[in-house]
């Protein structure tokens, strides 16, 4: 986007104005996202409890008792601790939101980039998007400790203290269940990874191989974790700890911890979907049956990238109606428990589905759904890095102006530092590639 | 186990130290004196023919009439008392011991009276003695740790005496 | 304060690991109630735990020696207001036995049907807060969903929902109304498949039972010597239960209902293999035994209730009189415990010959439960205090009275 608008203005300017219209549409989805996740969480825990939730405002569903919640936390006093670290406790609820915003930056929300020719929907398109997802998700935890060090109430403290010591024991099965299929598809790039679940179902990371469908289960476990859900919320379990962390905090300082954790909670759902249930592609290629693709024209393939975000956003929904449904039916763990199932069962059977994986994938490179079915060649091929796609999309004048090919992707393309000093003919890499990989 | 057999049996065993009883009563009960009660109530324990395990409940009574026509009309002098209710879950039979102390430590007005504590044969006896004694006002001495238990730590006065009187104030709560 | 220190590597290396002191309560979500805990912790690691009560207080004893043995019957309603019929019918059972009265057969058996009413809507109430401790909410929701329907059948027979005043000296206050029986049957009907959902939701659940299992675990000589009763004690395998083996006033009530009290024996609990099997992380005397021994006293109660409707259809006398207002009582003194749902509740009444008794004293069986909390909870974690509160089941109305 910023390149196409640098045709028409200074560049600062342009790259200003795409930097806010990004932003715009992420802020959207999150605080939308919190809003619906917010009104969901009433209504599916109604549903469990036999209740009926809300029920008024804004119509039949209430959907709208959020907003009016968040009025009404608007209107609340700020109130501060008297001994509070007055710029720390002021910071942290930000710092919190800030971090759950920030991994959008380089979540792509529909791709077909490669694969259909053309970029991917992403903020910034990073070539190591699982690393920067991760790494920015991680930086939540500090909003969460600031605020338990800041709020000088000892609950909060322990709070504070539980969350540290949850973050280490949660982060290392979380990485390594995320490289399983970094792993498979050859590439940290997430609309690359993606891509390569494209057509059937059965191209889905998570069915590639029994590996791969344990390390979900393991992802989705530690995920549910690194977003403080039950029963894992133990920086904030409200019978042990008043309300942990955020005891001392109200209003809407308050509330944006609830939007960073419901933002998580999105984020890691996405990241699921991403890397392992098939991304923006659904169980059948309905886009690709219907012509929604590049070979169809610019309009064409941006209807199927619709189509391919409302799927994304679908299967997330779901991963996080999976969180909402686990927390109101399990108790909570004790924090030597935790620490114990992350670090004692989840790492090493994460651990194990990673060789399992590598193994599996050396012997098997070109199969899928449990060895099965075979790869489809084009998706194969993707594995070999974005520079023959790029190259592809590059060619299309249409396609590069009209979507947010990142300047400095094209850039590297044919850099030859970024070739490795390999000659990499497009058409001659599938055969090299399996016979090397052999 | 009968009544009058526990009477036999700790008087025979204890003498003196046992200085009533009273059969008569729905729950019969034996009367014994303050210095005795902690050896009497050892030895409940642990004799194994009456192994009383189990402390029900210590209450402490008053007996006071604050009005001066009644009090000529009662037949007891004023004075405090007590209550032990005693269970063997061995046997499954249960025992009243009472302790009869004076209102006042030898008479003098504001000092309480003190009955040895049998918090160190029960423990569940601890917390009914605090309360005793936030109540009712007696002393049990030998206990670890005597405070008041439900009312709190600065309240003036034994609520369950006859002749309390509920303090006019308490940190600007109006108490009557 | 000076902070002049001789040699600097003292600071330099002090680094403070102080224990901590932590209030927990009287406002805090999960002390059910006012109760407060004061806490030493070093970390996460309690060492100390001191219950300090009295924030209920509100001198019922002082009240009750002011009024006549009837007019106190509301106030134990405000004891354990969780079990306000079981409280109801402590306190006239002893004005009984003081009196010397017999309640006729029908509103014996109508006393028992409503005590175990009462005793399974405290166990739900207990069973669903425990799961709150817990940090489950549903179970909490259900159990009330199911205590509402014994709140619906209550409010028919005495028209109050929380404080019934219905169990008064000498019967009650009013005899079933028409069709009463029927719905009473219908309810422990549904029941029953309820109870497997709550025993999926926590009894059985992995989580559930590794917050309990092993925690708080009291010997059965420790529960005796605390003072402990009623399910906690039953939860130590005590084969202990006043409704078998308490005074005759209050047995005659249960005479020839069949019923096995819950505790175990020999490692195994009475018809056991119909409910869920004993984890093998559980101990006797942890928080799971506790738990599971409510919810076995549930289905106990139910069965009790069933015989109940069936003795109390083909009795034929009446439910009883209540005492009249200016009745005198005799001269005299008389104790008498009864199996509450939360342990044994004892009363104690000395009369000096008038109507209202010269001192009424109320033996909490919760306040006796609550105290082995400190021993309980030493080196414990924070998080299991939660656990071993909610199972001693606590109600600070009863405690402090």
């Amino acid at each position: 986007m910023a390149l196409y608008l640098s045709n028409f203005m200074w560049s600062w300017l342009a790259y200003t104005i795409a930097a806010l219209v990004h932003v715009v549409l992420i802020l959207s989805l999150v605080a939308g996202g919190a809003l619906l996740f917010i009104w969901l969480e009433r209504k599916i825990s109604g549903r469990i409890q036999d209740r009926l939730g809300p029920t008024r405002v804004g119509g039949k569903f209430g959907w709208l008792q959020t907003l009016a919640d968040g009025l009404k936390l608007l209107t609340k006093e700020d109130l501060m601790p008297e001994g509070a670290d007055r710029m720390l406790f002021r910071l942290a609820p930000y710092i919190s939101f800030a971090a759950s915003l920030a991994a959008y930056i380089a979540i792509p929300f529909a791709g077909g980039a490669y694969l259909l020719g053309a970029a991917p929907w992403v903020a910034q398109h990073v070539n190591v998007g699982v690393f920067f997802v991760l790494a920015v998700l991680g930086l939540e935890v500090f909003g969460t400790i600031l605020a338990g060090y800041s709020s000088a109430s000892k609950w909060s403290l322990f709070g504070a203290m539980r969350e540290a010591a949850q973050v280490v024991s949660y982060e290392v099965p979380l990485g390594m269940c995320v490289v399983v299929p970094v792993l498979i598809a050859g590439s940290m790039d997430l609309s690359l990874i993606g891509d390569r679940q494209a057509g059937l179902f059965t191209n889905w990371l998570i069915f590639h191989d029994p590996f791969t469908f344990i390390a979900f289960w393991v992802y989705l476990t530690c995920a549910t974790a690194s977003v403080n859900r039950a029963p894992f919320d133990l920086a904030e379990a409200e019978s042990e700890l008043v309300a942990g962390f955020h005891t001392e905090y109200s209003g809407l300082r308050w509330s944006f911890f609830f939007m960073a954790e419901y933002g998580s909670m999105l984020s890691v759902s996405l990241l699921a979907v991403i890397l392992f249930l098939g991304a923006w592609h659904g169980p059948l290629p309905i886009a690709t049956w219907l012509g929604l693709t590049a070979e169809h024209g610019a309009i064409a393939m941006n209807l199927g990238k619709l189509l391919g975000l409302i799927n994304l956003l679908l299967k997330a929904v779901v991963g996080v109606s999976v969180m909402i449904w686990v927390r109101w039916t399990l108790p909570r763990l004790r924090i030597d428990q935790v620490i114990t199932t992350c670090l004692k069962y989840c790492t090493p059977i994460a651990a194990g589905m990673l060789l399992g994986a590598t193994l599996w994938q050396y012997q098997f490179p070109s199969r899928s759904f449990f060895g099965l079915t075979e790869v489809p060649q084009a998706v194969y091929h993707l594995r070999e890095g974005p520079q023959q796609a790029v190259q592809n999309s590059g060619s299309s004048p249409e396609s590069r102006e009209g979507t947010d090919v990142p300047e400095d992707e094209i850039a590297t393309v044919n850099h030859p530092a970024r070739r490795g000093g390999q000659v990499s003919a497009s058409d001659t890499i599938p055969q090299e590639s399996i016979a090397r990989l052999r | 186990m009968s009544g009058r057999a526990f009477v036999d049996q700790l008087k025979q065993q204890f003498g003196n130290l046992i200085v009533d009883a009273n059969l008569d009563n729905i729950d019969p009960w034996i009367e014994v004196a303050p210095e005795g009660i902690v050896d009497v109530c050892c030895y409940l324990r642990d004799e194994p023919s009456l192994a009383f395990n189990y402390l029900n409940c210590i209450s402490g009574v008053d007996y006071l009439h604050t009005d001066e026509k009644k009090a000529k009309k009662a037949d007891w002098e004023p004075h405090c008392e007590v209550v032990y209710h005693l269970f063997s879950m061995t046997h499954k039979h249960s025992l009243v011991l009472k302790v009869l102390v004076p209102r006042w430590k030898e008479g003098r007005a504001g000092e309480l009276p003190e009955v040895p504590s049998v918090a160190g044969i029960w423990r569940a006896a601890h917390w009914h003695e605090r309360e005793v004694y936030d109540l009712s006002g007696i002393t049990f001495t030998g206990h670890p740790n005597l405070r008041r238990i439900l009312c709190p730590e600065d309240w003036v006065g034994h609520p369950l005496r006859k002749d309390y009187e509920m303090p006019s104030e308490y940190h600007g709560i109006r108490g009557r | 304060m000076s902070t002049l220190v001789d040699d600097p590597r003292i600071m330099e290396f002090d680094v403070r690991t102080d224990e901590m002191l932590i209030n927990m309560g009287p406002q805090h979500p999960s002390t059910h109630g006012v109760l407060r805990l004061v806490l030493r912790t070093d970390g996460e690691v309690v060492s100390e735990v001191t219950p300090q009560i009295g924030y209920l207080h509100r001198s019922a004893e002082k009240i009750g020696e002011n009024l006549v043995p009837r007019q106190w019957i509301p106030y134990t309603d405000r004891m354990d207001y969780l079990a306000a019929m079981n409280m109801n019918l402590g306190w006239a059972l002893v004005i009984e036995k003081l009196m010397r009265y017999e309640p006729p057969e029908k509103g014996r058996h109508l006393r028992v049907i409503i005590a175990e009413l009462g005793r399974i809507a405290s166990h739900l109430v207990a069973m669903g807060t425990y799961g709150l401790d817990l940090g489950t909410f549903s179970p909490f929701l259900y159990a009330f969903r199911e205590r509402e329907k014994i709140l619906d059948l209550f409010e028919e027979v005495c028209g109050a929902r929380l404080t019934y005043s219905y169990i008064t000296v000498g019967g009650v206050t009013a005899d079933f109304p028409s069709g009463w029986l029927q719905k009473c049957e219908a309810f422990l009907d549904q029941l029953v498949p309820v109870i497997d959902e709550y025993h999926a939701l926590l009894t059985t659940n992995a989580i559930f039972i590794k917050r309990t299992a092993s925690i708080g675990t009291m010997s059965p000589e420790m529960a005796i010597d605390y003072g402990c009763s009623g399910p906690v004690l039953r939860g130590s395998g005590v084969d202990h239960d006043l409704r078998r083996d308490g005074e005759d006033i209050y047995t005659a009530m249960y005479d020839g209902y069949a019923f096995e009290v819950v505790a175990e024996k020999d490692g195994h609990y009475p018809r056991d293999h119909q409910y869920p099997a004993v984890p093998h992380e559980a101990r006797l005397g942890d928080s799971w035994h506790r738990f599971y021994v409510r919810m076995l006293e549930v289905i106990q109660s139910m069965d009790l209730i069933r015989q109940g409707i069936d003795r109390y259809s083909l009795a034929t006398d009446g439910h009883g009189e209540p005492m009249k207002l200016t009745q005198k009582l005799p001269k005299g003194e008389a104790y008498l415990e009864t199996e509450a749902p939360r342990g044994q509740m004892g009363f104690y009444v000395v009369s000096d010959g008038n109507a209202i008794p010269w001192r009424a004293r109320a033996r909490s069986s919760s306040f006796s439960n609550l105290w082995i909390t400190g021993q309980l909870c030493r080196g414990c974690l924070i998080a299991d205090i939660p656990s071993i509160v909610g199972s001693l089941d606590v109600v600070m109305g009863e405690i402090d009275r």
